[in-house]
């Protein structure tokens, strides 16, 4: 098992033609992920590595079963394709790119959730299951990414496409493997917070722990924390919080509006108590993370 | 990227906002004519990017042109100390001079994107004129907020309920409800990040005014936003952030430390800041190269780092996804056998093509440490300071 995506998952990439999708589209292959085709708008009847290019979304969706889009358009024409996306009813989207202007992350993260899309990013590299699929450039290339993601039992959220890599690696390399890997996007906004995957990874009888990777800024540990203590989740969790020395360093940029809206809540020692409260354990170091994680799922097999 | 308070004001104004009389000077004698056409009694404001201006002599009440010519001298050419910039300050090149505003009392507005509800939120409070932070801090019951929802926008009855909150009743409501409208539709159109009149002023003839006013944009909005990119002032920002950020190599953040950090990704470069610190050490800067993937742009980065006196020591912590660290180790061995960087250098690459990476600074016969994992790549940084 795994969430959101298994072997069966068919997707396409819109923006394939562009230089950094055709490489992801190689590593895709490479990899195994039923990636059927792609969208450039004045392209179609192309294809790129053998995967056929069209001019939109509709064309693929209207005759045959697209599970997924994986968004990797210019920042100027990103929050357009996200919205092509959805309207043509696909129902699980990851947004790569980055940069994209606020103000319509906010208006598509408000679309996907009217529509009941699940929106992984923006500004993120995907998700993986290992093994089975990979929708985005997570792990980058196939032999690569074969060894930092064996097929294991923790599942992985990261704000950091960089750090989700790390994390699965220091996982695999301790025998644990990884269930499912989501980046779910550095940026401020983003379609699906940790709190909102969870329900899925505790619903997953494959995944036996959690690693998550985080940073100063925003609410999202907050509300992970809160879903812990409500929901009952018997999953163990252990975070990773990376910024904690940014709090005392003086003349390091933070985001001013954010700090008021947001109060101190968004400081990596406020996150950590948070956190901590809640009954997830906080990694100093990201060696630490598979020794936290064994010792916590042994005591749960051990006490049942 | 920030707007000067005049740049701010002339913006605002076009929207609708009510703002004081008054424009910009960048020299003395502009200022005196200015001060003659107010009428002589006029206030004069150094332009620079913080608050906390009048605290550090940025900001002079006076009463005649030939008043208004000497304190622009004297403010004009000025490096403006205050709270917010650290001793070195921020030059001035251009000071405001604006009519003298009768005051009754002072109120706050701003909207900016609450991150956590993913859409615009209008700030209202009653506390003007002070330290926001502070005043959310210590009376959050003062601090008065509407959410912008973007599918149907900033509705007036969420005006109204805010003035009414903050005490803005009477003849004062619809003017109130109007400087909100305005700065909302002056946020939405120029991609704002954080719009903000501190103070608000109800004047004591009963007018509404922004006697100062703050306008960020959001940099990733710039490609449509050329008219407010052209105002940008970089003499306001750290030139070697400006450098980084001017070059397309990813972003620069100076820090007060001694060891100088390349990384790819903000969460590697956040994670080795943590693991540098875990270990005693204290990093002078940081800079995120992000997805570049040349040797060229590796070389270009060290430059900037490698210049940093501050650096006594250079870390260098790669994980290859999409960059082939290959391609990194390409640009360290060029930057060091060119002399770009003459500081002890420590090298933790991981990921893709990470044999060939190291077998390139192996061939290089360069003095360079190399690191397995963070904490290793750390102590070494911190042990080559000697």
């Amino acid at each position: 098992m795994s969430i959101l995506v298994d072997r069966d998952t068919t997707f396409i990439i819109q923006g394939i033609t562009g230089r950094e999708a055709v490489t992801m589209t190689r590593e895709l292959l490479d990899y195994g992920s039923r990636l059927i085709g792609g969208v450039t708008p004045g392209r179609k009847g192309r294809d790129v590595h053998g995967v056929p290019v069209e001019d939109t979304v509709r064309a693929f969706t209207e005759r045959e079963q697209v599970d997924g889009a994986v968004v990797a358009v210019p920042p100027a024409f990103a929050p357009d394709a996200v919205n092509e996306a959805i309207e043509a009813g696909i129902k699980l989207i990851v947004v790569v790119t980055e940069n994209i202007p606020r103000r319509q992350v906010a208006q598509f993260v408000e679309y996907a959730k009217q529509e009941d899309v699940r929106l992984i990013g923006p500004n993120c590299l995907g998700l993986i299951s290992p093994g089975k699929t990979r929708l985005g450039g997570v792990g980058g290339a196939a032999e690569s990414t074969r060894v930092a993601f064996q097929p294991g039992v923790i599942g992985v959220m990261s704000r950091s496409g960089g750090m989700t890599t790390e994390i699965a690696n220091s996982l695999s390399e301790a025998g644990l493997g990884v269930s499912t890997a989501v980046s779910i996007g550095g940026d401020a906004i983003i379609g699906s917070t940790y709190a909102e995957l969870m329900p899925l990874f505790d619903a997953d009888p494959e995944t036996k722990g959690i690693a998550i990777y985080s940073e100063p800024g925003g609410r999202a540990e907050y509300e992970l924390a809160e879903y812990m203590a409500e929901s009952g989740s018997k999953l163990p969790v252990v975070a990773f919080m990376a910024g904690r020395f940014m709090d005392e360093m003086p003349g390091m940029r933070f985001g001013h509006a954010g700090t008021i809206v947001e109060g101190r809540a968004d400081t990596a020692t406020e996150k950590i108590t948070n956190l901590a409260a809640a009954g997830i354990a906080v990694a100093e170091r990201i060696e630490e993370i598979p020794q936290r994680l064994k010792e916590r799922i042994e005591q749960i097999e051990g006490a049942s | 990227m920030k707007l000067h308070e005049y740049q701010a004001k002339e913006l605002l104004a076009r929207f609708g906002v009510p703002v004081p009389g008054g424009r910009v000077a960048t020299a003395a004698e502009e200022a005196a004519v200015i001060a003659e056409e107010l009428g002589g009694g006029c206030v004069v404001k150094a332009q620079a990017h913080t608050g906390g201006r009048g605290k550090g002599g940025g900001v002079k009440v006076v009463g005649s042109g030939d008043e208004a010519r000497e304190a622009a001298s004297e403010i004009i050419g000025m490096q403006l100390v205050t709270l917010q910039t650290g001793p070195a300050g921020l030059p001035v090149a251009s000071v405001l001079v604006e009519e003298l505003v009768e005051i009754e009392r002072e109120l706050y507005l701003s909207v900016t994107i609450d991150n956590a509800l993913g859409m615009p939120v209008v700030i209202a409070s009653a506390a003007g004129g002070m330290n926001i932070e502070e005043v959310a801090e210590e009376h959050p019951e003062q601090i008065h907020r509407a959410a912008v929802d973007p599918t149907v926008g900033f509705q007036p009855h969420q005006g109204r309920q805010l003035a009414f909150a903050v005490g803005l009743d009477g003849d004062l409501l619809r003017p109130a409800v109007a400087v909100m409208t305005a700065l909302v539709e002056a946020f939405e159109a120029s991609d704002g990040s954080l719009a903000e009149i501190n103070p608000l002023a109800v004047t004591k003839d009963g007018r509404l005014l922004a006697a100062d006013a703050k306008f960020s944009t959001d940099d990733n909005a710039d490609f449509r936003q050329q008219e407010l990119v052209a105002m940008r002032d970089t003499a306001q920002e750290d030139p070697r952030e400006v450098a980084a950020s001017e070059g397309g190599l990813g972003n620069y953040v100076k820090l007060e430390g001694n060891i100088g950090c390349l990384v790819n990704g903000a969460g590697l470069a956040m994670a080795t800041m943590d693991a540098i610190k875990f270990v005693g050490g204290e990093p002078a800067n940081f800079l995120d190269i992000g997805t570049a993937n040349s040797p060229e742009a590796v070389v270009a980065a060290l430059t900037i780092i490698g210049a940093d006196p501050d650096v006594e020591a250079v870390l260098i912590n790669i994980f290859g996804g999409l960059a082939r660290t290959d391609v990194i180790a390409e640009g360290v061995v060029q930057a060091k056998q060119q002399g770009l960087i003459d500081q002890p250098t420590v090298v933790r690459l991981a990921g893709t093509n990470v044999e060939e990476g190291l077998q390139i600074i192996d061939d290089s016969g360069l003095d360079i440490t190399r690191a397995d994992g963070f904490a290793e790549a750390a102590s070494k940084a911190v042990e080559a300071l000697g």
